[in-house]
């Protein structure tokens, strides 16, 4: 079957793509929160030193692969809008940044509540976690340049340049805190033992992907926004049927 | 497990509830203003199409 | 107008910044006053201890200079912007990249080197040993170049923008981390009897890799902000 991909790369096209697709990433999502918890809370077993707090661990892991894969999709997107100079394609890198930034500071609370009571404190100066709070001022700092610039050209442009030279950073900065942290002999926030328990790995994946998906259908929503915003002065939005009503 | 254990998290409610709690709030916040976000372009345009159309 | 030569068209934009910063000596004196500032301010706030503070000297300089490249970054480009002359530069034969590398050398020097001649002084203000006050000098030596490399993008980027300083503060700051970790990490491994070699080149390392790059990115970025 042959699509023409290509023809999606058009706003007016995309936008009605992205409103079909919605639905078949939102249910699923929803699903697999409900059975990746399900197995989560009520398959695993109880870990024998951390207890029942390590269940936390369910939503903190997915959370912070999310909020760093989402940020290097980020980037890419802004790369292609730069080099191609496609205007969906920034659209795209916009409609991430801040489901990323969110991901970033949910990995970075429960992170904090999960540290507390394993190793006292509401902030362990781990490299994961000062890692990614890092990562959550490089994504406020590009919603924040974004928001800085009027003309959306000019604000396509100058964010998609941030995240690029932000994501160049990202490992050098990554291996730097990596570096710190065990210079000074901080914390390690990790599972107990080496294995992890079947059922706490199938939890994971499947909360992991739940994220994946709820990314993917709020990202569709919000960049449809985008579109209509952006493109309001165009005919075929003026025709559309939620408008015209 | 209880429906009472399961409340309970073993003295760990505060830590894991706070945690799913927050989350689910974020995620549900995240939700809404995208719909907001949507409704406020959809109701701009169609002032927009109104004071066109005069 | 004879053929430049790159390093005559280097040396040309770097005089001519120093000349125009010597007409507004006030801005260069303030960034110096800003980093003393900001130093004395710490003892103030975990008190006089001098073990502790001897301990935080290198962290607590190294934070200071960020903030102060920070502070300095907004002038790199807004005076050519503002009278036209960062146009000129753009439409002008010459290599853009090679002109903003003159005015990051030329801004390093306003507010990096004096930074590096005035640390020894803070130093002993926190009582470091004469060995990590060397370390120190050296590790800004190497350091301060790349946040004036990294900040020239960041400045480009927020041309002409409202919020200045404080917006390119919170694009740039995190990008500077790693110099700060191996920049402090110098000294505390001089400190403690160490040897600062590994910090250091990996500190001259970040110099080159910043220094290949940024003139580039930078002049890039002034493109799309002035376009």
């Amino acid at each position: 079957m042959a699509i023409n991909w290509f023809k999606y790369s058009a706003p007016s096209t995309f936008y009605g793509l992205a409103g079909k697709l919605t639905p078949w990433f939102a249910w699923p999502a929803g699903l697999l929160f409900a059975a990746g918890l399900y197995i989560g809370f009520f398959v695993a077993p109880t870990d024998a030193i951390q207890s029942e707090a390590y269940r936390i661990i369910f939503i903190h892991v997915p959370a912070s692969i999310l909020s760093m894969f989402l940020y290097l999709i980020l980037a890419g997107y802004a790369a292609l809008g730069l080099i191609f100079k496609t205007r969906l394609s920034s659209m795209m890198a916009s409609a991430l940044a801040p489901t990323g930034a969110l991901f970033a500071f949910i990995s970075l609370w429960t992170g904090a509540l999960w540290g507390k009571p394993m190793w006292g404190a509401w902030w362990v100066w781990d490299a994961r976690l000062t890692s990614e709070l890092i990562l959550l001022f490089l994504y406020l700092g590009f919603i924040a340049l974004q928001a800085s610039i009027e003309d959306p050209r000019r604000a396509d442009k100058a964010s998609a340049l941030l995240a690029i030279v932000g994501s160049v950073n990202v490992p050098i900065i990554y291996y730097s805190v990596q570096w710190w942290n065990t210079l000074h002999q901080g914390a390690t926030i990790k599972m107990t033992g080496t294995s992890m328990h079947v059922a706490m790995q199938q939890g994971m994946f499947m909360v992991l992907a739940a994220c994946w998906l709820y990314a993917i259908a709020v990202a569709l929503t919000r960049v449809r926004s985008i579109i209509l915003e952006r493109e309001a002065n165009t005919q075929w939005v003026k025709e559309l049927q939620e408008v015209k009503q | 497990m209880s429906m009472s254990e399961f409340f309970h998290m073993n003295g760990y409610a505060f830590y894991v509830w706070g945690s799913y709690g927050v989350t689910l709030l974020v995620l549900l916040i995240e939700i809404a203003m995208v719909r907001h976000r949507r409704q406020l372009a959809l109701r701009q345009l169609r002032l927009m199409n109104e004071s066109g159309d005069e | 107008m004879s053929r430049l030569s790159v390093f005559g068209l280097l040396g040309l934009v770097i005089r001519r910044d120093l000349l125009l910063a010597m007409r507004r000596r006030a801005d260069v004196l303030t960034t110096l006053i800003f980093f003393v500032m900001v130093v004395s301010l710490f003892p103030l706030g975990v008190g006089p201890e001098p073990d502790m503070l001897r301990k935080m000297a290198g962290g607590v300089l190294w934070v200071a200079a960020l903030l102060a490249s920070m502070l300095s970054l907004p002038r790199m480009f807004s005076a050519d912007h503002i009278d036209g002359t960062l146009e000129q530069m753009m439409l002008a034969p010459q290599s853009l990249t090679i002109m903003v590398l003159g005015k990051i050398v030329a801004h390093w020097m306003l507010s990096g080197l004096p930074l590096v001649l005035i640390a020894p002084v803070l130093g002993l203000q926190f009582d470091m040993p004469a060995d990590a006050i060397g370390v120190l000098m050296l590790a800004l030596l190497l350091g301060t170049p790349v946040l004036s490399m990294i900040g020239a993008v960041g400045a480009a980027l927020t041309l002409g923008l409202r919020g200045g300083g404080v917006l390119v503060s919170l694009l740039v700051l995190p990008l500077t981390i790693p110099v700060l970790i191996f920049g402090a990490g110098a000294v505390e491994a001089v400190s403690g009897g160490m040897d600062a070699a590994s910090n250091l080149s990996l500190l001259g390392a970040f110099l080159l890799f910043a220094l290949v790059f940024s003139p580039f990115v930078a002049a890039q970025a002034l493109r799309i902000s002035m376009e």
